[in-house]
């Protein structure tokens, strides 16, 4: 389960941020408090499925789908 | 451990001043969406104005605030950002100015704004402006909000363990707002600094940071760090000291991205820390909020594209219906104050550059401004509201495929009115690549000044009749014309992000704010500074250019125009006054040096079907479309200044002939083959140069300027061509 990323999540699904396999990406997310330990929800998708939008740390961000891809979760 | 001690204190920069300053300087600092346009508006009233940063193209907003009966500061509000670390143009000169204690706009005091109810993400910003020195008062917003979500605040505990000035306010309605100024007072008087950095980064890098402070002369090792990790977007040092950096960074093998990492993470751990003790929340874990919901629907794979199309169909309709009555309105204040200047100025040369120079160009801005303001102001209703961030997620997929980012749709749909202010708003666009792809291609959508040239040309050859008993024909060729215009921006980008391959790549990281109800007098603002960038930037270049052509227009070689003037008097010695003085006036433009020109471009557009008529109509256009139906009128000598220009040009250019085939001159193939060249044709200086002010290289205005040329003739040729 080491390979699932916040693009693999359904919608509502939670889950817990565990690292990053890009770092110019991760430098953006983790200002936008995506950290390590924090967990983060699956809010919605755009049609087509991408962006999508996560809930972290109480407010709502929205990525494209590669960029969620860089996010590990456990 | 060469700078532990000293770490976090400020030695060398003393912060107590005799007196204060003539007229301090304050910032406004904070994240997107935290209510800092709020604050600014606050604070200032109405005392404020809009401007560039010297040196660069990033707009400033200034105003002045009155703190105490003695005391007035000028307030910069700075671009909203999430950290010190820019991710766009526009947000450089945020770093710029606070890395820089020499700038001008460079802070006496910070004020940075806070969005209550989303503090931890907040808070890392403060943290990192607190730590390059900058005496700073926290300002507290949005606690309603917080309230809303059950969180709880405790200003005086955050203002002990953050060691600053903490004011609860709601910027919206400005309570709390007279504690504000108190605040800064204090902090302009006594300025306080918290006794430690709060992220040092000589607890790791040392040496580095000791290094780089003694070569810099530097006394603050957060702003040694930036100077190590941001010093090529740096404008105030030169070549060589960014040189000497690079050394530095080398010399100690220093990884920039893994420290700012180490750094963010360090500063939210921190953060954690004090939030938790200053901060009861008491969210439930699983809340959705009304916003998400509403987002359920407008994010719909169905409901969410329908509710867009009706959103810019609302939009067409107020360009379009809505405004036309008010620049009805303006053509007939212009043309009745031109006529009256006419009648009682004293006939001569001055008086004509005055009117058919000077204040017919005025007016060819004056007429744009309803459809403008109209536009912006439904723009600015649904950035206000939060929509607009929902319209980019919608619309990223697609138009990424076309090289494009979901928010490239802002200035796409801006230049439906006009392509300059569209292009000045590609600023929030992160990836330069995006950026400039937008910029390119966004002048290719129809603006809102080919549209008389489209109005008359259908009106001539389209029959009005209805197709399937409810679209009016004329109506489907006018809207396929600007389908056109967008399907060619689109292809355009696709073919510049198969050209400009780039390193860089494209992120589009972005918060959704919650919805909220529109602030009128933000949208009020924002309709006026959109309006005034348009009649200050595009307007002095449309005047310029218009003067300059009603002097290629009056003036020939020689004794020319007088020639012209007496062959044409002795022809038409018979007619009626006013025929009479029709031709004398074209005869003359045709000796003019704008006929000249119409005769010598002759050769290149007559495989396009045009003659040399329409190549002065052409060249005057250039300024700005509209001028094209204006010299019609005038080259088929119709006196100027009639109730109903367009019904007669319109009549006239129908009983045009060819003087080759004797039949119709504009036949249909004519008038499409024109309206396709005005779809393409880059035949607006202002735009050209709005590209060159955003891009800061020739280069871009040039190509823009080639391929939408390039364009416009292969296609108008080929649609004249295929229907002669």
């Amino acid at each position: 389960m080491s390979k699932r990323s916040v693009a693999d999540l359904k919608i509502g699904e939670r889950a817990t941020i565990k690292s990053f396999n890009d770092q110019w990406m991760s430098l953006k997310l983790l200002e936008m408090g995506c950290l390590p330990g924090t967990e983060v929800c699956l809010h919605c998708k755009a049609p087509l499925g991408d962006p999508i939008c996560l809930n972290v740390s109480g407010y709502c961000l929205s990525m494209r789908k590669s960029e969620a891809a860089t996010i590990l979760v456990e | 451990m060469v700078s532990r001690e000293p770490a976090g204190t400020f030695p060398l920069r003393s912060f107590q001043k005799d007196s204060l300053k003539a007229s301090p300087v304050l910032a406004l600092i904070g994240n997107p969406n935290a209510g800092k346009s709020s604050l600014f508006n606050q604070l200032t009233g109405l005392r404020q104005k809009t401007g560039n940063f010297p040196g660069v193209t990033v707009e400033t907003k200034t105003g002045v605030c009155v703190l105490d009966p003695h005391t007035e500061a000028t307030v910069v509000d700075l671009p909203g950002v999430y950290s010190i670390y820019p991710k766009s143009p526009d947000e450089q000169i945020v770093t710029d100015i606070l890395a820089n204690p020499g700038h001008s706009n460079f802070p006496d005091v910070a004020i940075v704004v806070v969005d209550a109810s989303n503090l931890r993400r907040n808070l890392l910003l403060f943290t990192q402006i607190i730590d390059l020195g900058v005496p700073v008062v926290l300002a507290l917003n949005m606690l309603d909000v917080a309230r809303q979500q059950h969180q709880e605040i405790n200003a005086v505990k955050l203002s002990m363990r953050l060691g600053v000035p903490v004011v609860r306010l709601n910027a919206r309605t400005g309570d709390g707002i007279d504690l504000l100024r108190k605040a800064i007072l204090g902090q302009l008087q006594e300025p306080t600094l918290p006794e430690k950095l709060f992220f040092d980064p000589a607890e790791q890098v040392a040496e580095l940071i000791a290094d780089t402070k003694e070569k810099y002369q530097l006394d603050n090792n957060y702003l040694a760090l930036q100077y190590i990790i941001q010093h090529d977007g740096f404008s105030f040092l030169d070549r060589r000291q960014r040189i000497g950096l690079d050394a530095i960074i080398d010399k100690y093998q220093f990884s920039e991205a893994d420290f700012q990492a180490k750094e963010t993470i360090g500063r939210y751990q921190r953060i954690a820390l004090v939030v938790s003790e200053s901060v009861t929340d008491r969210r439930p874990l699983n809340q959705s909020t009304w916003s998400q919901r509403i987002d359920k629907v407008l994010l719909h794979p169905v409901a969410g594209y329908l509710i867009f199309a009706l959103v810019l169909l609302l939009i067409f309709q107020a360009i379009f219906a809505w405004a036309q009555p008010f620049m009805d309105a303006i053509d007939e204040g212009v043309a009745y104050l031109n006529g009256s200047l006419k009648d009682a100025l004293p006939d001569g040369p001055m008086t004509d550059l005055l009117t058919d120079g000077i204040l017919a160009g005025i007016g060819g801005i004056l007429v744009f401004i309803p459809q403008i303001a109209a536009l912006f102001l439904l723009i600015s209703v649904l950035e206000e509201s939060g929509y607009m961030s929902r319209v980019m997620v919608l619309m990223d997929r697609i138009m990424r495929r076309f090289g494009l980012n979901g928010r490239s749709v802002v200035p796409l749909i801006s230049s439906v009115a006009c392509a300059v202010p569209a292009i000045m708003a590609t600023r929030s666009i992160a990836t330069r690549r995006d950026r400039l792809i937008t910029i390119l291609v966004t002048p290719l959508m129809s603006c809102s000044a080919r549209l008389p040239i489209y109005t008359i040309l259908i009106a001539l050859v389209v029959p009005e009749q209805q197709i399937l008993g409810l679209l009016n024909l004329q109506g489907v060729v006018l809207m396929a014309l600007y389908l056109l215009g967008l399907i060619a921006a689109l292809l355009a980008a696709f073919v510049f992000k198969k050209l400009l391959k780039v390193k860089e790549r494209s992120f589009f990281i972005m918060e959704l704010p919650t919805f909220k109800w529109p602030r009128w007098n933000h949208v009020g603002l924002s309709v006026w500074d959109s309006v005034r960038s348009f009649v200050w930037e595009a307007g002095r270049v449309i005047l310029a250019i218009s003067i300059i052509l009603w002097v290629l227009a009056s003036y020939g070689p020689g004794e020319s125009m007088e020639k012209a003037e007496q062959t044409a008097q002795q022809n038409y010695a018979n007619a009626p006054g006013a025929i009479r003085e029709g031709h004398i006036a074209s005869q003359r433009l045709e000796a003019s040096y704008a006929g000249r020109f119409g005769h010598f471009i002759e050769p290149a557009i007559k495989p396009l079907g045009y003659d040399w008529k329409i190549g002065i109509a052409l060249l005057s256009s250039f300024a700005a479309r509209e001028v094209f139906v204006g010299t019609m009128a005038t080259i088929y000598s119709i006196g100027d200044g009639s109730d109903n220009a367009d019904v007669t040009v319109r009549e006239r250019l129908r009983s045009e002939r060819n003087p080759e085939t004797g039949g119709a001159m504009y036949t249909p193939a004519l008038a499409f083959s024109l309206m396709v060249f005005y779809v393409f044709a880059m035949m607006c200086m202002s735009t050209l140069a709005t590209t060159y002010r955003e891009t800061k290289e020739w280069k871009w205005p040039v190509i823009q300027l080639l391929y939408m040329t390039g364009l416009a003739y292969i296609s108008a040729f080929a649609v004249y061509q295929l229907f002669k």
